[in-house]
């Protein structure tokens, strides 16, 4: 079944007066970002978008997340079209996105709060949380005192606290160092494997983290984005360290990286041509 | 060496006198105690160079005889009036200040569309000295409280105005966007988000604003008022009473003094939440 469909998505962003966008050989001050997105996500699995930088992958996010409107097509949560951010969904982000002033139980408990549910039970609940992701005893610190890799399992807390079918993650673990991020990947992948199966729709750059985490990987083309491959990835759960060793993962990433690094070049060709002029 | 012979005994240890080390003695000092030396010089130099004739003791009297004059008057209760009409006079104009112009910062600061409208006159406006437009606010209002107070929310809302609009447009767009990305609603986002993200900018700007509310209601009070500490140093300096004019400025210099350091407190607590950048850099 489908969980999340997505049908001819476009997205255009219009420049400022004097800016300019190169494409080809040709300017003009529209930038075409998204060309016509087709994508159905199945429920319950992880679907991780890859591509080249600056594709428009985040932007194709915000869209299924209803934060952004589509220049053309549409999306469709459970057959119902989005058209704002539904309670459905969370979010999360690369910059964690904290609120600062909010202690880390606090900002769990926030994406609650909208959602009816009584005070008691917000607090019981982002407390479990907090031990679930080995954060007992940091209730009451503010983000500022928190490292990056803390700050983002409580942002992560933060969405999954809201029971959530769908989860969005645009590139959430790219500010982390790369021990921190392995180990989040890991915590994130078993937390999903061992719980209700949410839908996630993740982002990223980096190949060995889509295949890890991925039941499929969909390969973004560079701007103007469409969809060129999707990859089944056959690797077995659940997934731990080991898995990266092995020669599953080492074929499967190849797969990827066969399908992505023309759209890398193309992607960088074009931003010497803007360069240049 | 053998180590027997670089270690203490126990016995032998308790012989001597623990002394502090330099360090902790240095912790255990506040650090405003660190300024005390030089104001004393301050207060010495005060009270010599009047009593030695290097300055004519009719232009400046000695400190000591300031302290005196400052005593009888505080002992006769109408320094203490005339501060309390100061000090009224600057809250009350603070106050409605406040009122006016933190909804307005939030309005400007969040819509583009009001704003475009507002800047020109506002950027007008403030730029005006507040000084100059005095003459109009006792043209208008007369001798009266109400002068006063009208000249010190006029000069106090600048600042609280500007700062407001900035703490609004600083805000992070993120924490905006994920906030909307759980669905709340517009009310909540002003109210968990906006403002208390706005807060720390706000703070900064009463800060400012209550010194130039003070700056402002003792300058006003020299222009034109019956009461209050400006009328007093401009009253006595008008019929020579010199040391209750230098009384005075003492007491100004002290209650600018403690507003200083509890406005500075305020602030410290109103941020909390953005971290030291000392903590920052050193970890």
């Amino acid at each position: 079944m489908d969980k999340i469909v997505a049908l001819g998505v476009k997205k255009k962003f219009r420049l400022k007066q004097s800016q300019k966008a190169n494409r080809s050989s040709s300017a003009s001050n529209e930038v075409e970002v998204l060309n016509g997105l087709n994508l159905r996500v199945r429920e319950g699995e992880f679907l991780v978008l890859v591509g080249p930088s600056g594709s428009g992958k985040s932007v194709f996010l915000d869209i299924i997340g209803g934060l952004t409107t589509a220049s053309g097509g549409a999306v469709y949560i459970d057959d119902k079209l989005v058209d704002g951010p539904s309670s459905k969904s969370a979010y999360v982000f690369q910059q964690y996105a904290l609120f600062p002033w909010r202690t880390a139980l606090s900002n769990i408990e926030f994406g609650m709060e909208n959602q009816g549910i009584q005070k008691e039970e917000r607090t019981d609940r982002a407390q479990k949380w907090m031990q679930k992701f080995g954060l007992s005893g940091f209730e009451d610190r503010f983000p500022y005192q928190l490292s990056g890799g803390m700050q983002q399992r409580v942002a992560i807390a933060r969405a999954l606290a809201r029971n959530p079918e769908v989860l969005l993650m645009d590139e959430p673990f790219a500010a982390l160092d790369s021990q921190t991020r392995e180990t989040l990947q890991e915590e994130l992948i078993r937390t999903w494997e061992e719980g209700e199966r949410t839908t996630v729709v993740f982002v990223t750059h980096s190949i060995d983290e889509a295949v890890f985490l991925a039941d499929r990987v969909v390969v973004v083309t560079a701007r103007p984005a469409e969809i060129k491959e999707i990859i089944e990835i056959d690797l077995p759960r659940p997934r731990d360290a080991n898995t990266r060793s092995s020669c599953e993962f080492t074929a499967n990433r190849h797969k990827v990286w066969e399908a992505l690094k023309l759209e890398v070049s193309r992607a960088q060709q074009e931003s010497q041509l803007a360069a240049a002029r | 060496m053998s180590e027997e012979a670089l270690s203490i005994k126990s016995e032998e240890k308790s012989q001597f006198i623990e002394l502090p080390s330099l360090a902790s003695l240095r912790r255990a000092v506040p650090s405003w105690l660190y300024g005390v030396p030089l104001v004393l010089a301050f207060f010495v130099l005060w009270e010599a160079l009047p009593r030695l004739g290097v300055i004519d003791p009719m232009f400046l009297p000695t400190f000591s005889e300031t302290i005196r004059t400052l005593a009888h008057l505080l002992a006769s209760g109408r320094l203490l009036a005339d501060i309390g009409a100061s000090l009224e006079r600057a809250l009350i104009g603070f106050i409605l200040a406040v009122f006016f112009a933190v909804p307005l910062g939030f309005l400007m600061g969040w819509y583009r569309t009001f704003e475009k409208y507002t800047d020109l006159l506002v950027q007008g406006l403030r730029n005006t000295s507040t000084f100059a437009l005095m003459p109009i606010f006792l043209l208008f209002f007369g001798l009266g409280e109400s002068s006063k107070i009208a000249i010190i929310f006029y000069s106090a809302s600048w600042h609280l105005l500007i700062n407001t609009i900035s703490g609004v447009r600083s805000i992070d767009p993120i924490y905006i966007k994920a906030a909307k990305s759980m669905g709340v609603s517009d009310k909540d986002l002003f109210h968990k988000i906006i403002l208390p993200a706005s807060i720390p900018a706000i703070v900064s700007g009463a800060r400012l604003g209550v010194k130039i509310a003070f700056m402002v209601v003792i300058a006003a009070e020299m222009i034109g008022a019956k009461s209050g500490l400006g009328f007093f140093i401009q009253n006595a300096q008008f019929n020579f009473l010199i040391p209750e004019m230098y009384a005075g400025v003492l007491t100004l210099a002290i209650i600018g003094l403690a507003m200083n350091y509890l406005l500075v407190w305020i602030e410290r607590k109103a941020t909390y939440w953005k971290g030291d950048l000392d903590s920052a850099i050193l970890g």
